[in-house]
């Protein structure tokens, strides 16, 4: 392999591995304050992609007015779950509201293949995600360049909304100790809101680019990048944004490199994630960036 | 009721239970024949599924994974070696199931095998996993699932591929599949009242508290999960040896949550009501066919809709979770003292009621 196809490699995997991270971030965020895995996490993801897809064939809209909509939607339809299906079982045993978050993933896909339906569809992406650009006889997909750059945009959004506004002061708190900031009079439902719009957005956001790169999507698409982005989650270390980010990068290289330079294993390359998964349970549970987490009596 | 009832009772129904088996076998059509088998199939997963989730409280997606190890370790020795040839034209099945095939009296063979093949995979999964706190065993028995799927699609040697294995022999007789089922709830709902299954109760409630009390948590997650793996492949071999195919697509989630919800609604910690909700959920099943069928309303046509009966169950999964979380059972058992208990109240008179009302105020 030459040094011009190493780059477009590493490329497309820093292109994949940041849409992992927009969408692991969503896990983490809603695991660090409610300790819940959010199972309909990833269908927002795939719900994000179909409501840009209907906005811009059906209602005709430009481009960047679909995305923003599009996310816009995907926020409320997180909060809604959280409402709807969450909410109510706040002071319930753990395992209810994890078995209702599968409920709830298992209804979007299903209500999905009954009202969207089964078959793929096309997904129209715009110019500059599809145009081949030649840098220096590296040939790179306007995809490989712009979901990298789109999503730290994105991301540095996120830092500003947590570490700079009161909103994101109270999400870090809770996150820390929610008894003690409920005391406060911080209202906690509110914020759990706000976090479980942030992390649709951002999925929804993921959603639109990875129709850019994969543009056939269908009502299942979602399972497998928003489990591979979970585990990208606890890789990272869970709990921790900047830890997701990185689990989703490293996820997302790894998986090109091992299709790139064993052709061979391509079939294999969901398993892989599976065995880094197991690999860092047994070796470093807390992930890279996790600290351990102090367990209440 | 005398303690000294309960047993001969016991085995009394059960025979009674079997006769009735062994006449569904020869007098029913080969449908209804299916449906039971089912259920009983439903009652050996489910049963086992609720020992980690229910009595242990562990959230574990496991289960279509290990029924599916299970179908596949079936399928491959008791195929007959004429078949296989006919069935791996992709590429050849590997040796050494290409050479042999065990005879239908060494069927109960490859079901153990299959409980032992899934509950290796059990101890695989449950090890890294197991020894954290939290919900890592969800995530990686989630995964686990979904690679399976990949795996049986891609090492077409040994699982021929998408395709599937076709021509099993049909060994699946009701007097399997509800021996097994009867054989998996008197194990289970022993274990659950054991010493080791109060150890896993514990852990359900508080496991920091549990582990303060001196139980080893790790040992009895890992025993009620490989118990669970275990029955689960046994269900995976009878399934396959019931509607004689087995191919990936068989064990998707869906099956695991066909079982998570004959759990929640059979009510999560009750073995007994597992086993009634999956004979009920296999019927109902059946039942909800029509909803996915062309409906004809005299002039209006209603075309069928695929997929409409998932959305039927997951919609009855949530609403379950958010309004009637304790299910049919709750966490108690049917037992004769339940039932009589049953029989007691409807029989008790005024003067009984008063009593108890008095009882209550003193």
């Amino acid at each position: 392999m030459d040094i011009q196809s190493f780059i477009q490699q590493l490329l497309n995997g820093i292109s994949l591995g940041s849409l992992y991270a927009l969408i692991a971030i969503g896990y983490t965020m809603v695991y660090g304050i409610l300790r819940l895995i959010n199972f309909a996490h990833g269908d927002v993801f795939m719900l994000g992609t179909y409501f840009a897809f209907y906005l811009v064939m059906i209602f005709m809209l430009p481009w960047w007015l679909s995305a923003t909509l599009a996310i816009a939607l995907s926020a409320i339809v997180g909060m809604l779950i959280d409402r709807v299906a969450y909410r109510p079982l706040r002071s319930a045993p753990r395992i209810s509201a994890l078995i209702t978050a599968v409920g709830v993933s298992f209804f979007l896909e299903n209500a999905g293949i009954v009202v969207l339906g089964a078959r793929p569809k096309g997904f129209p992406r715009p110019e500059f995600m599809s145009h081949t650009y030649n840098l220096g006889g590296a040939y790179i997909t306007g995809v490989s360049i712009w979901v990298p750059v789109i999503s730290v945009i994105l991301l540095l959004v996120l830092f500003y909304v947590i570490y700079r506004t009161k909103i994101g002061m109270a999400m870090r708190a809770v996150a820390t100790d929610m008894e003690t900031t409920r005391l406060m009079g911080v209202d906690l439902d509110r914020v759990i809101s706000y976090t479980f719009a942030i992390g649709s957005a951002l999925a929804a956001a993921g959603g639109i680019m990875w129709a850019c790169k994969y543009p056939q999507i269908n009502p299942l698409m979602g399972i497998f990048p928003g489990w591979k982005a979970f585990t990208a989650a606890v890789v990272g270390g869970i709990g921790n944004i900047l830890g997701a980010t990185i689990g989703g990068l490293v996820i997302g290289i790894i998986e090109i490199m091992i299709v790139a330079f064993f052709p061979a294993l391509s079939g294999y390359k969901d398993a892989f994630v599976f065995v880094i998964l197991i690999i860092f349970l047994l070796v470093k549970p807390t992930g890279i960036l996790g600290e351990t987490l102090k367990e209440k009596v | 009721m005398k303690r000294e009832w309960r047993m001969p009772l016991t085995i009394l129904s059960i025979a009674i239970f079997a006769l009735f088996i062994w006449w569904a076998q020869n007098h029913l059509n080969a449908y209804y024949i299916r449906v039971l088998s089912t259920a009983a199939i439903y009652i050996v997963a489910a049963v086992a599924y609720n020992l980690i989730n229910g009595v242990t409280g562990q959230f574990s997606l496991g289960p279509n994974g290990f029924m599916a190890l299970g179908g596949f370790t079936v399928a491959l020795l008791v195929l007959p070696v004429s078949q296989k040839q006919i069935v791996y034209f992709l590429q050849p099945l590997i040796w050494p199931f290409n050479s042999f095939s065990l005879p239908q009296s060494l069927f109960i063979v490859a079901l153990l095998l299959a409980g032992i093949v899934a509950a290796i995979g059990g101890i695989i999964i449950g090890f890294p996993t197991l020894r954290l706190k939290g919900d890592y065993l969800a995530i990686a028995t989630f995964g686990f699932g979904e690679i399976i799927f990949v795996l049986a699609n891609n090492l077409i040697s040994i699982t021929n591929g998408a395709l599937g294995i076709k021509g099993i022999p049909e060994y699946s007789t009701l007097m399997w599949t509800w021996g097994w089922a009867i054989f998996s709830i008197i194990v289970v709902s022993n274990l659950a009242k054991s010493s080791y299954g109060r150890a896993m109760k514990a852990i359900r409630e508080d496991e920091i508290a549990a582990e303060a009390m001196g139980i080893n948590v790790f040992f009895h997650k890992m025993l009620a999960f490989t118990v669970s793996a275990f029955f689960a492949g046994v269900a995976g071999g009878l399934l396959a040896t019931l509607i004689t195919t087995v191919s990936p697509s068989l064990f998707m989630f869906t099956m695991t949550f066909n079982l998570l919800i004959i759990i929640v609604l059979g009510g999560l910690g009750s073995i007994t009501g597992s086993a009634i909700t999956a004979v009920l959920f296999a019927f109902l099943q059946e039942l909800l066919r029509t909803v996915e069928a062309p409906i004809q309303l005299g002039p209006i046509h209603l075309p069928g809709v695929a997929g409409m009966r998932m959305v039927v169950f997951s919609l009855l999964l949530i609403l379950a979770m958010l309004f009637y979380r304790r299910g049919l059972f709750g966490r108690k058992e049917l037992s004769w003292d339940l039932i009589l208990s049953i029989f007691e109240r409807k029989g008790e008179g005024v003067g009984t009621t008063w009593k108890k009302e008095k009882m209550k105020l003193s």
